[in-house]
């Protein structure tokens, strides 16, 4: 490359009169900002990831309070380290290097600030309400309707903000990491609000305005786009820009990342279906997934190869520098990810590995892996230059590299050991045609060892973490924050009237007015909303439906929303697939028309306990209330929590009203005015059933506790196709009479 | 199972805006230099004092 080559794309500007050279301040405070919100909410996200960890081995963990308990304390972890640790994150590396690669300051210091506090108060309160319950269930989307509203608000914040600091940018081209930075921000907007459709009923309980197999599709057209679009790439960004500078060499090949960028965000977005392979899913969608899945594969080992190869000749680099340390391992983790999930994405391999600790494994050579890796890296980076200094300790940074490493390690291999094994385990029949291990219980005790393995790797990593944070207080002490970095730089429009390639004038026009612009794409997006809500309502379902399945009875709304507050989701699918281990195990495989009245969807990610769909009516409702109130009393060895306080508690049911409203609302057929009266004389009545078959075996318990309605809805669970058609076709939906039969068929059992 | 469609629509509208955004990309000349862009990140922190954005000190002997 000769020297006259390296010009600039706005060579006409020479020959002019000399450019004008505009002076600015890069803000410094907002990533600095950003930045110890990252460590902070780092620490917290990871610490109560180790704490849910621990109580898979050892359930008392929970210290017997309800706000810790496994089931509310993994959604606290999984939004931490997401949302918080890794949202931070993005914000801290997107703020220093969009400032940079634009040779402009953020587009508005308020944006910045309401940004940054807006993310934060989500944080909060999302650290609050999760534990006391308020969740929607749905995973990576669990909290409720008013923090869901904050967050869209925000994210169009930080939307403005960017497209702001674009327009207004002196440097014509846009670096690759800018087109990644834009493609994190309008699709996250957009799958946030496509998912996030609920009926509030009451501030801190909605239900989701789909249904069942519905639902489903959408959970996971946005969490597999979540992990797509929030975890990947902005981190990929930050990649492309961090990794050249800590190298001090030019990526690989430009060419190659333009590519890796375009390719990715036109494959990624339709891969979500392969989270629901084996489901009620139409099995062309299914198709369409795993095709998609398997194709990603070349982009992302494009990106990969990408960032390994820009070291090349510089491995030595490698050797001195913890930063870079940490990045290599970061894609290269990121490499193992983007093959892996694929792999994982074909309907065979699924059939093994879903619902087993082999997507905890997955999930978490990603998060562990290149989001954290990463993160540290860049926090390596980043705090010796925002206080003018040098890292306070190279050594204790590679102690924390080398700690970590070593944590993930023993994170991952007993997961996928576990994973392979609960894989197997749950599929091997005797010769003789049953199932070898009958005993779901049993292949779980297989695996509690795996766990406490699990945890001793988690602890390794926190306390590498530990070590970046004494490190990074360190450097801070030794320098001197520099609030502004003083640039300048020559602005390209004003040296260039007229593009080349002809008048693009409503570019010109739309460049020319920011917030004008800013404006028209959060109306597109809302219009995107509505769009999206209107055939809702409109649009007939045409999900195959069953005739004896009717809409939960008061009790057992109550009893599921309990279920849904209490995280049970996290244990326990509701969902079994069509293979004969599983119907020999659980009983008939699921079907979509089940699921036509359940919103939101219950089916789960995980089995650590078994499957529920098939529960109601397997058990005594008295062994339900013996095993919740102690699981080891009815199957020792269980890992399952203590729930005593479903017990004592008091069923609250004067927000059942709003709850069959709003249901209501969002299609489930309950009588006009069947709230008012009606409900509450059926909840009674069936109460009553349940305690009056509570006292045959032996048990005592008052009609008015929470434990009533969940014994309810579990007894009711996939119970419904089991009816016979004359049973329960004539009767109307939800009238007073038709309710509480399953529970006098599940009794009479 | 018409919530596959709203979500068809959706990626579409995505997909297409980042198919204009590609379109507009390319023939504003964005991806006619894929070389120096990726140098000139390196130097930013330099050029904080004194600037070679688009005016790179190399263009200037020609």
């Amino acid at each position: 490359m000769s020297v006259a080559a390296i010009q600039p794309t706005t060579a006409p500007a020479i020959g002019r009169a000399q450019p004008q050279v505009e002076s600015f301040k890069y803000d410094n405070a907002i990533v600095r900002a950003f930045a110890i919100a990252t460590v902070v909410w780092g620490v917290v996200g990871m610490s109560a990831g180790l704490l849910a960890a621990v109580q898979l081995f050892f359930p008392a963990a929970n210290l017997n309070l309800q706000f810790i308990t496994f089931g509310r304390i993994r959604p606290v972890h999984t939004n931490a380290v997401i949302f918080a640790f890794v949202g931070n994150g993005m914000f801290m590396g997107i703020y220093y290097s969009l400032q940079r690669l634009c040779k402009a300051r953020m587009f508005s210091d308020f944006i910045s600030w309401f940004h940054f506090w807006g993310w934060q108060a989500i944080i909060v309160s999302a650290a609050i309400t999760l534990p006391l319950g308020f969740t929607t269930s749905k995973e990576y989307a669990e909290l409720e309707w008013p923090i869901k509203i904050a967050i869209a608000i925000v994210w169009v914040a930080f939307t403005v903000n960017l497209i702001g600091t674009i327009l207004k940018r002196r440097e014509r081209h846009m670096y690759v990491a800018i087109w990644f930075y834009i493609a994190t921000a309008l699709t996250v907007a957009v799958l946030h609000v496509t998912n996030s459709m609920t009926m509030p009923a009451g501030w801190f309980k909605s239900y989701s305005m789909y249904a069942g197999v519905q639902d489903a599709l959408v959970q996971w057209w946005y969490g597999h786009n979540a992990v797509a679009f929030f975890l990947t790439t902005p981190y990929l960004g930050m990649m492309y820009y961090f990794l050249p500078k800590a190298a001090n060499r030019p990526v690989f090949s430009y060419r190659l990342s333009i590519i890796h960028f375009w390719a990715l965000i036109f494959v990624y977005i339709w891969a979500g279906p392969h989270h629901l392979l084996y489901t009620a899913l139409p099995d062309w969608a299914q198709s369409l997934g795993m095709v998609f899945s398997l194709m990603l594969i070349a982009p992302s080992w494009g990106g990969m190869l990408n960032g390994l190869l820009t070291l090349r000749g510089a491995w030595d680099k490698v050797r001195q520098d913890p930063m870079l340390k940490f990045m290599v391992v970061a894609i290269t983790a990121y490499g193992m990810a983007t093959l892996e999930g694929p792999t994982l994405a074909i309907k065979s391999v699924n059939s093994l590995s879903h619902y087993t600790d082999w997507t905890i494994a997955h999930v978490h050579t990603g998060a562990l892996g290149w989001n954290g890796f990463l993160t540290f890296s860049v926090l390596y980076w980043i705090f010796p230059r925002l206080y003018n200094t040098k890292l306070w300790s190279t050594k204790l940074a590679n102690y924390h590299f080398w700690i970590a490493l070593l944590g993930m390690m023993f994170y991952v291999v007993p997961m996928y050991v576990a994973g392979v094994t609960e894989g197997l385990m749950w599929k091997q029949f005797t010769p003789d045609g049953f199932l070898q291990y009958p005993n779901f219980l049993e292949i779980v005790l297989q695996i509690v060892p795996m766990y406490r393995l699990r945890a001793i790797g988690g602890t390794l990593y926190i306390i590498g973490v530990w070590f970046m944070v004494y490190n990074l207080y360190r450097t801070c002490k030794s320098g001197q924050f520099v609030p502004e970095t003083e640039a300048q730089a020559v602005p390209f429009r004003r040296q260039q009237p007229v593009t080349e390639h002809g008048p693009h004038w409503i570019h010109r026009w739309l460049e020319a007015k920011p917030l004008l612009f800013t404006t028209l794409s959060v109306v597109a997006i809302l219009i995107g909303g509505l769009v999206e809500i209107i055939p809702m309502y409109v649009v007939k379902e045409n999900v195959p439906t069953i005739s004896s399945v009717k809409p939960y009875s008061p009790l057992e709304v109550m009893g599921r929303d309990i279920y849904i507050r209490e995280g049970c989701v996290a244990c326990h699918s509701q969902m079994v697939r069509p293979f004969r281990s599983e119907t020999e195990r659980y009983g008939e495989y699921s079907k979509a028309g089940e699921f036509v009245y359940d919103h939101p969807f219950l089916w789960g990610s995980k089995r650590i306990g078994p499957d529920l769909h098939r529960i109601g009516g397997k058990y005594p409702n008295a062994w339900h209330y013996n095993h919740l109130e102690n699981p080891r009393s009815t199957s020792p060895g269980s890992i399952m929590p203590n729930y005593p306080w479903l017990l004592t508690q008091k069923l609250d049911v004067t927000s059942l009203p709003a709850r069959i409203q709003a249901l209501r609302r969002v299609g489930v057929p309950y009588p006009e005015g069947y709230e008012n009266g009606p409900a509450q004389k059926d909840l009674q009545a069936q109460a009553q059933k349940v305690v009056a078959d509570l006292k045959a075996g032996m048990v005592t318990a008052e009609t008015n506790r929470e434990i009533i309605a969940v014994i309810a809805y579990l007894q009711r669970l996939g119970t419904d196709i089991k009816a016979a058609p004359a049973n329960s076709a004539g009767a109307p939906a939800a009238s007073s009479t038709a309710m509480p039969n399953n529970v006098t068929r599940t009794a009479a059992k | 199972m018409n919530v596959i469609l709203i979500l068809i629509i959706v990626s579409l509208g995505i997909a297409l805006f980042f198919l204009a955004s590609f379109i507009w990309a390319t023939r504003s000349g964005q991806f006619d230099d894929t070389c120096t862009p990726s140098m000139r990140v390196l130097t930013d922190d330099e050029s904080a004092k004194t600037s070679i954005s688009n005016s790179t000190k190399t263009t200037k002997p020609s």
